[in-house]
């Protein structure tokens, strides 16, 4: 990938950060480990790759995204609104009374939002309708979604991976978000999911494995994935859970907590600190 | 007489998808492994190209459909009721109902009538648990014209909606030259000023002949029949209760969260009249020729016209 490029993404994706973190803060409740660790992905998405048009969210033509992980929608709502689909003060008001934007995606009231999510393992199942028709169709659209590693624990991704390799669903490309934690703690220890490539391969998948901070490889899995014809993608990638934020990397406790004051202007440090490093390259 | 003609509404639902899907091209279907039984094979034969198998996993079958709908698609989505209202209960909340997408339950071999397979096939609380979701339309057919004209008026209707079919045969009432279906509107099959029968499903045909007979006995029975449970025709029932002053509600379904309940909802806050329900008391059922077990469970003429002479106190 082009230094330049990369460059601006790795800024974009800060700025998805500091925009999830002021939401969590603002919200006083939130999940910011998992929206951290899946902002590269995010970023390179909806900055790279993504056929959207923020002045026509609707448009039928569009790439879908579906964040079947959707606890970790502050990082999405950040990304929209970096795009342009609102204005970046709505995280202001994320999960407040009244407010448009809801502590899990809403697609009947948030512009860009394809799928409503949040109950975990059903949005996998709804990329799978929006990729079928595309197909029935005949739309060259492309449809991407991206699953928490705790998430793949429901029955339901199996189903619905059963189900799009099935129907040789390649306009699927799905993002399994490796960070290791889930809510009472390491995925390993919880019930494991692991391992993950060989699950998704046993389903019917082309899987690939990267480190999901990499935006060469993380660009690298996507041309993969458009390239390979007659079943779905599953990109395993790993990542930091709560990534950038000192205090959060790793930590079980970050999964759905919000910052207080305090450790709020620790995190807007610490990314501001990551972007001041990027301007200086 | 002329011989009554018998059809399952399962049957009219497969064959109601099939005669709309040139009309509708944006109609796909999708089953759960149940073709044969939801009859959704009449269409797959038809339009193989349209019809998608989801196997054994009735979660992702809602899903799917959900996504297809949110790209412009029309899609039915079909099993038994048990599995589709009960196994996926939070699918179709979550993934169709909150985002209040278009797409289509069509629920078969609801009720105690699924006989021989006893209890876990039986589904009698699919009525209930549909009916709290916010926006969801749900639609119980009497018979085999209404279960097409319910089919088509699915389609036509922006939103989710639950259709509930019946794997048993069941009489023809309804003249399709002159039958017209309108989601929300209560149908009256016969007018009556001495209490009012309201039947939904397979049990309208039981009401029907249960006030036959009560005619005979000079007690002059309306019958009505809601085939579409939500929202519910407040107005014919609240009119109901105005002018017979006593209500009998009869669905093969639980009594908890079914028509009965929904009726007294609407009496109780308006207009409160007497009504006795008439359904599956609280309890699960058991394997059985679906006649027997609909006569085990009162769900019959014979109860229907007990109930409502003990309602009058005859």
């Amino acid at each position: 990938m082009d230094e330049q490029l990369k460059r601006e993404l790795k800024k974009k994706a800060c700025r998805i950060r500091l925009g999830a973190v002021e939401g969590v803060f603002c919200a006083k409740a939130g999940h910011p480990g998992g929206a951290l660790s899946m902002a590269d992905i995010l970023a390179y998405l909806y900055f790279k790759e993504m056929r959207v048009d923020p002045a026509n969210p609707a448009w039928e033509d569009r790439d879908r995204f579906v964040l079947s992980k959707g606890h970790a929608c502050p990082s999405l709502y950040a990304a929209l609104a970096l795009r342009g689909f609102f204005p970046m003060e709505e995280m202001k008001t994320l999960r407040h009374p009244g407010a448009m934007l809801q502590g899990h995606p809403d697609m009947k009231h948030i512009p860009g939002v394809d799928m409503t999510t949040g109950s975990l393992g059903q949005g996998v199942s709804a990329a799978c309708g929006m990729a079928l028709a595309g197909k029935i169709s005949r739309k060259d659209y492309r449809v991407y979604a991206i699953l928490g590693d705790g998430e793949i624990e429901e029955g339901q991704v199996w189903e619905s991976a059963m189900f799009a390799a099935h129907n040789k669903l390649d306009n699927l490309c799905i993002f399994v978000d490796n960070n290791g934690l889930q809510i009472d703690g390491r995925v390993a220890d919880v019930c494991s999911p692991y391992p993950i490539p060989e699950k998704f391969a046993a389903f019917g998948f082309h899987t690939i494995t990267i480190n999901g901070h990499d935006f060469d490889q993380i660009e690298a899995a996507v041309k993969d994935a458009k390239m390979t014809k007659g079943k779905p993608t599953a990109i395993i990638a790993k990542t930091i859970k709560g990534k950038d934020v000192s205090y959060m990397e790793d930590n079980v406790n970050w999964h759905g907590a919000a910052p207080n004051a305090e450790q709020y202007e620790i995190a807007v440090e610490d990314l501001k600190a990551v972007l001041a490093g990027l301007e200086d390259e | 007489m002329a011989e009554i003609i018998k059809k399952a509404t399962r049957e009219s639902y497969g064959e109601a998808l099939t005669e709309l899907a040139e009309e509708f091209p944006e109609l796909v279907v999708l089953d759960a492994d149940l073709a044969a039984a939801t009859k959704t094979g009449i269409f797959k034969k038809k339009y193989p190209e349209r019809f998608f198998d989801c196997g054994i996993a009735e979660a992702n079958l809602i899903g799917v459909a959900a996504g297809l709908a949110s790209c412009g698609k029309i899609p039915f989505a079909s099993s038994f009721a048990m599995f589709a209202a009960g196994r996926a209960y939070e699918q179709i909340r979550n993934s169709v109902g909150y985002p209040h997408l278009n797409v289509k339950i069509g629920a078969t071999h609801a009720g105690i009538s699924v006989g021989e397979d006893g209890a876990t096939h039986q589904c009698c609380e699919d009525i209930g648990l549909m009916r709290t979701i916010p926006g969801m339309v749900i639609l119980n057919p009497a018979d085999d014209v209404e279960a097409k004209a319910a089919v088509r008026a699915a389609i036509l209707h922006k939103g989710p909606v639950y259709l509930r079919f019946g794997r048993l045969p069941v009489p023809v009432l309804n003249d399709p030259a002159t039958y017209h279906f309108e989601i929300g509107r209560g149908v009256t099959l016969r007018d009556g000023k001495d209490i009012t029968i309201i039947a939904t499903g397979l049990m309208v045909a039981e009401a029907v002949t249960a006030a036959a007979d009560l005619e005979k006995e000079g007690i002059d029975a309306r019958v009505i029949n809601i085939h579409t449970i939500k929202p519910i025709d407040r107005e014919i029932v609240l009119k109901a209760a105005r002018e017979t002053g006593r209500i009998v509600t009869v669905e093969e379904h639980s009594v908890i969260g079914g028509l009965g309940e929904a009726v007294c909802g609407v009496v109780c806050e308006e207009y409160p009249v007497p009504v006795a329900r008439i359904g599956v008391e609280d309890r699960f059922g058991y394997s059985g020729p679906a006649a027997v077990l609909l006569k085990q469970f009162g769900l019959c003429a014979e109860n229907i016209v007990s109930t409502v002479k003990k309602a009058l106190n005859k």
